[in-house]
């Protein structure tokens, strides 16, 4: 009788359609929702809508009377694009950061619905929308059911300015930036709707500790946004970006050591305000069972969720836009894009470079997003009080000493301009040599327990 | 407790009471606390303990001797087999029967290794709820390891049942011992980074630096016991200063608190005692393993045990700290009083004086230092 051959060992196999579905679905979601997004920004300006009615619809934009119906229509097809990309995105991150928990926890993470468990957010938002809509009877109903929307608006409203690419921005306000910090208070009105309506004592305390933090964060936040308002001289984010290079002794975190300084505390102050560790306070599991979120369920509690893994992509666009440079591709001049487009509908050379700009700008944000995901699976929670005298004490007259700083350092660089170059490259190198200095120690703590550096097994 | 709940209901003052537990993430099980607080300031914090009361030194009192030891298992399934240990002293005495040495030796090597499952799951979730998720994972991953070399010993995972009166049930399996050297090389050089990522993270060691600090006098006062004495600076360990078992043979150190990051007794001294008792434990296992006798693992017992009538009171140290059984026999084969003093219920006491000027997160990190499991305190 012959030996049997041993079976391979058993694998969980996805089957064939969900292993279709997830890769198709990885693949063409980010993708298309980036195309339409490059497509549709630029195409549905004032400017070419204006062109729109006068070539094809044959009457005078000045004088028609449905002009402003055309207006509201293309506002309506970008706020249902953006607010898909807000969603699909926060859908997308929730899959990525579990998986990236799970590899720094040493466990798997999701792995079931679909390839790598892609699917799971999928699956995630059908089950919180198909749950029942629970609203405590003690509760102040209208406040309750409100609550969510104020912070959904609140986020949403950050992509009238928040810039894509060169051209992709729904509208470059002049005052961008002051659009943005005045928008994002509406979330903090949510909450504090929602902790106290749902009158539950631990979501009382949550709705109180976020309120006390977001009002707190929001002057560092607002002194770390000037500094580069100061150096660019303008508030339009896009002209903040203008103003910066593709390279990054460019960027106008490197340029000023101020400016160096300040994105660290705006990136803190931006954590807090976002509600991430090590400032989760107002949803502190371990101490406030789920903080303002206690009392909420199926769609309203999605919500909720939705803006927090939202405002990831936000906080990072915005520091990428104000520090590190946005959009801009190395050796690629501002005046190159204007050359390309000339009048009329754009040639395709100029939605190559569109494209690109995404691209890069997309890049950079991931890059802070993932840095969020991975603090956030590192770090414990500061208590309270600390997170007050952290701001207060700390980073409010920090940031007040760089702003007088980047004063001083303008005057400085207008007499001298050669300053700002020559801080630029220091900084860089300076940045690059503890990067490395990082890698190394990162690189020693690794096989200092008999491990190795191991990137497979996804 | 009433009386604090219908003072506030009449005078209906500025301060909120609220119910921490009995269904909470950081009681620990079920515990529930009721908390005056002012704000995120605690007015005071009273324990209310007793949800997970369920008899079982009644129980003992119905059946045999021998057939009580898979109830004491469940006494603290986080130490369990110190639970076993404690008992079988217990009635050997009674009956004055001495167990061999080498059954001393794998009761020894079973109980560091429980101890050391059991202080990992105590760090970690320490560390949880502080908001650090990753360290409880990392120290759950390595007590799996250890559950898996008390599993090839004893058949179990958490409750054990390995001791018996007079000895051990199974002796080492082969290559059991290789196995264990190669997890304690892995685990040892671990322990580093278990320092490295959570430890001496800045915001960890702010969290617990003089936080509800227990003085020397304190601890002894309120007969605290175990890593929350030693936490304090008293240096008192039953492995030591009443030795049983083989804990004789080794040489180990007692970890106290020093104030290694704040004042002597604050909760991170009670957590970092715990971290070099891992580094104390798996020595002892070492040593253990190196010097392990040949020979029996069950001495002569008599197949009914009937001690006779009188009273014996034994102390072990367990993961929460010194573990005493007194049995009363009144000469039959079942018990006629079993009482059973655990850790847990001590550090209880203590609570209610310490939360006076803490914040609730701070709460949070009391408890967690104190290492409460809630069946313990119960019963």
């Amino acid at each position: 009788m012959s030996a049997l051959p041993t079976p391979a060992p058993a694998r969980t196999k996805t089957p064939r359609l969900a292993a279709i579905v997830s890769v198709t679905a990885a693949i063409a979601l980010p993708l298309g929702l980036f195309c339409v997004i490059l497509f549709a920004t630029p195409l549905l300006q004032p400017a070419l809508l204006d062109g729109f009615i006068r070539e094809r619809l044959h009457r005078d934009p000045a004088t028609w009377y449905w002009r402003d119906g055309v207006y509201t229509v293309a506002l309506l097809v970008l706020a249902f694009v953006f607010a898909n990309f807000a969603a699909i995105f926060s859908g997308i991150l929730s899959w990525w950061e579990r998986r990236v928990a799970g590899r720094i926890q040493s466990r798997i993470g999701p792995n079931r619905a679909g390839v790598g468990g892609f699917l799971v957010w999928i699956a995630d938002a059908v089950k919180l929308i198909l749950k029942e809509d629970l609203v405590p009877a003690e509760a102040d109903q209208m406040l309750f059911r409100a609550a969510p929307y104020f912070v959904m608006v609140g986020f949403i409203l950050t992509f009238v300015v928040l810039p894509f690419g060169e051209s992709i921005a729904v509208s470059d306000m002049n005052v961008g930036l002051f659009f943005i910090t005045s928008i994002t208070a509406l979330v903090v009105v949510g909450i504090l709707l929602s902790g106290w309506s749902s009158n539950s004592k631990w979501a009382l305390f949550g709705g109180m500790r976020s309120a006390a933090q977001v009002v707190s964060y929001e002057i560092p936040a607002g002194l770390a946004i000037m500094v580069p308002v100061l150096m660019a001289g303008t508030l339009s984010m896009q002209g903040i970006i203008r103003a910066q290079g593709g390279l990054p002794w460019q960027w106008f975190i490197f340029r000023n050591p101020a400016a160096f300084a300040l994105f660290f505390i705006f990136f803190t102050s931006q954590l807090a305000e976002a509600n991430r560790t090590p400032f989760d306070l107002p949803e502190a599991e371990s101490e406030l069972v789920a903080g303002y979120l206690s009392e909420y369920s199926g769609f309203r509690f999605a919500l909720f969720f939705l803006v927090e893994w939202g405002n990831l992509w936000t906080m990072s666009a915005i520091a990428v836009t104000i520090f590190l440079g946005g959009w801009q591709i190395p050796f690629v001049p501002n005046e190159l894009y204007a050359q390309l487009k000339g009048t009329g509908f754009p040639p395709l050379a100029w939605w190559g470079l569109e494209a690109a700009s995404m691209l890069v700008f997309a890049a950079k944000t991931m890059v802070l997003v993932n840095v969020v995901v991975w603090l956030r699976w590192t770090l414990p929670r500061i208590r309270v009080d600390q997170m007050m005298s952290l701001c207060w004490k700390y980073l409010v007259p920090v940031s007040f000493a760089c702003f007088l700083f980047t004063l001083l350092w303008q005057i400085a660089v207008a007499a001298v301009p050669a300053l700002e170059t020559a801080m630029g490259v220091g900084l860089t190198a300076v940045s690059v040599v503890l990067a490395v200095l990082f890698a190394r120690q990162t690189h020693r703590n690794i096989t200092a327990i008999g491990d190795r550096v191991d990137l497979s097994n996804w | 407790m009433e009386k604090l709940i219908m003072r506030r209901v009449h005078q209906g003052g500025e301060e909120m009471i609220l119910n921490f537990g009995p269904q909470h993430p950081s009681t620990h099980g079920v515990i529930n606390f009721l908390v005056e607080t002012d704000g995120e300031v605690l007015r005071r914090a009273v324990p209310d303990v007793g949800y997970l009361h369920r008899s079982i030194e009644k129980i003992a009192e119905t059946i045999g001797y021998p057939q009580f030891m898979p109830y004491t298992d469940r006494i603290d399934y986080v130490s369990a087999m110190m639970a076993n240990e404690g008992w079988a002293t217990a009635i050997e005495k009674m009956l004055k029967v001495e167990v061999p040495r080498r059954a001393q030796y794998l009761r020894a090597i079973a109980c560091e290794l429980c101890r050391m499952a059991s202080h990992l799951v105590s760090v970690g979730t320490m560390a949880t709820d502080i908001g650090a998720t990753t360290p409880l994972v990392h120290g759950i991953r390595e007590r799996e390891s250890i559950n898996d070399l008390l599993e090839a010993l004893c058949g179990a995972r958490l409750t054990y049942n390995y001791h018996r009166i007079g000895g051990v049930a199974f002796d080492l399996p082969a290559g059991w011992s290789d196995k264990a050297l190669k997890f304690l090389d892995h685990f040892e050089k671990l322990l580093g980074e278990w320092d490295r990522l959570i430890s001496f993270n800045e915001i960890y060691v702010k969290r617990l630096a003089n936080v509800a600090v227990i003085t020397r006098e304190q601890a002894i006062n309120y007969g605290l016991v175990g890593p929350n004495l030693r936490g304090s600076g008293v240096s008192f360990d039953c492995r030591r200063d009443a030795p049983y078992g083989a804990y004789a043979d080794f040489d180990f150190e007692i970890p106290v608190g020093k104030g290694f990051r704040g004042a002597v007794g604050d909760a991170f001294d009670r957590y970092y005692v715990r971290v070099l008792e891992l580094r104390e434990s798996a020595r002892i296992v070492r040593q253990a393993l190196a010097k392990m006798p040949e020979g029996d693992i069950m001495a002569k017992v008599p197949r009914k045990v009937k001690p006779e009538a009188g009273e014996v009171l034994s102390r072990v140290e367990s993961a929460r700290g010194e573990m005493g059984y007194y049995v009363v026999s009144d000469g039959t084969d079942k018990p006629y009083r079993v009482h059973v003093r655990t850790g847990s219920f001590l550090a209880m006491g203590i609570i209610e004086d310490l939360s006076p000027g803490l914040m609730v997160a701070d709460l949070v990190a009391l408890i967690a230092s104190l290492d409460v499991v809630a069946p313990e305190i119960d019963r």
